[in-house]
């Protein structure tokens, strides 16, 4: 396994801005927590258009793919690529194909915690 | 100093400092997630070839973690200094699709759990899925003007 010590620096540091952008989002003004996920997603959409979001993956790996931000990126990427690949078609299947695999996870994990817990506050 | 005076001088203090305390705590958990993240896509990097299936895999894994710790009860109390450290990582998704889910329960599996889980996911994946979709129009659109489709 090789290990890059450098890029788990920058992960560290570009996950910890991410979030404490988002931090001070809710510390200032009255957005909710789904008001900040969905701001996320939209601005890795966005900031993959502008070319910005894949040199941040590319320079700090999970720092960028982990934050919602990434999952913007990811829809975004799969859109171009289907789009390539398809023609006008891609711009409907591109994005959720490309998240396919974190949705689904959610998703099927969420249920089987459902069926093995109980609510903790009552 | 009586315990009245004590608590207002505590609030006080505490609206001074949670700010900078709140970033400081959100800055230092959401980066530890993104380590284990980055520490996951090495794992995974040694059996699978492409790079952005192994970053993948291992957000798929936060998510099971994530879910894990929410079933169990802790994920609250982490996210509770955590803040937007535990939220904006995908583990913050992912505990907004478990919770629900599992609060869900007493009100059956299709109008508790099922319903439940896409409380805050469903606004997630619609709009991540509409923005996908403008910037793909935009994106064909230019790639039509640039003579490459």
């Amino acid at each position: 396994m090789q290990i890059d010590y450098l890029l788990i620096l920058k992960a560290f540091l570009i996950g910890g801005i991410l979030c404490v952008i988002a931090q001070i989002l809710i510390d200032k003004t009255k957005l909710t927590p789904a008001y900040i996920l969905v701001g996320y997603v939209c601005s890795g959409v966005l900031l993959n258009g502008l070319g910005i979001y894949p040199k941040l993956v590319k320079w700090a790996g999970a720092g960028a793919t982990v934050p919602l931000t990434g999952f913007g990126n990811t829809l975004a990427e799969g859109v171009k690529q289907a789009i390539e690949k398809d023609g006008a078609f891609g711009i409907i299947y591109g994005g959720i194909s490309a998240t396919a695999a974190g949705i689904t996870a959610a998703i099927l994990f969420a249920l089987l915690w459902s069926i093995l817990f109980k609510s903790k506050n009552k | 100093m009586n315990r009245k005076q004590y608590i207002e001088f505590a609030e006080g203090r505490a609206k001074r400092t949670s700010s900078l305390k709140n970033c400081i705590w959100a800055f230092i958990t959401g980066g530890m997630i993104c380590v284990i993240g980055q520490l996951l896509f090495f794992v995974y990097s040694t059996f699978m070839k492409d790079e952005k299936s192994a970053y993948s895999l291992a957000s798929v894994t936060l998510v099971f973690l994530a879910g894990l710790l929410t079933g169990l009860g802790l994920f609250d109390k982490f996210a509770n200094f955590a803040g937007a450290g535990t939220l904006v990582p995908i583990t913050g998704f992912a505990n907004a699709v478990a919770s629900p889910a599992i609060e869900g329960k007493s009100e059956g599996y299709i109008k508790g759990v099922a319903t439940q889980m896409f409380v805050i996911a469903g606004p997630v994946i619609v709009y991540g899925s509409a923005s996908s979709v403008i910037y793909g129009i935009i994106y064909y659109i230019y790639m039509v003007i640039a003579g490459n489709i």
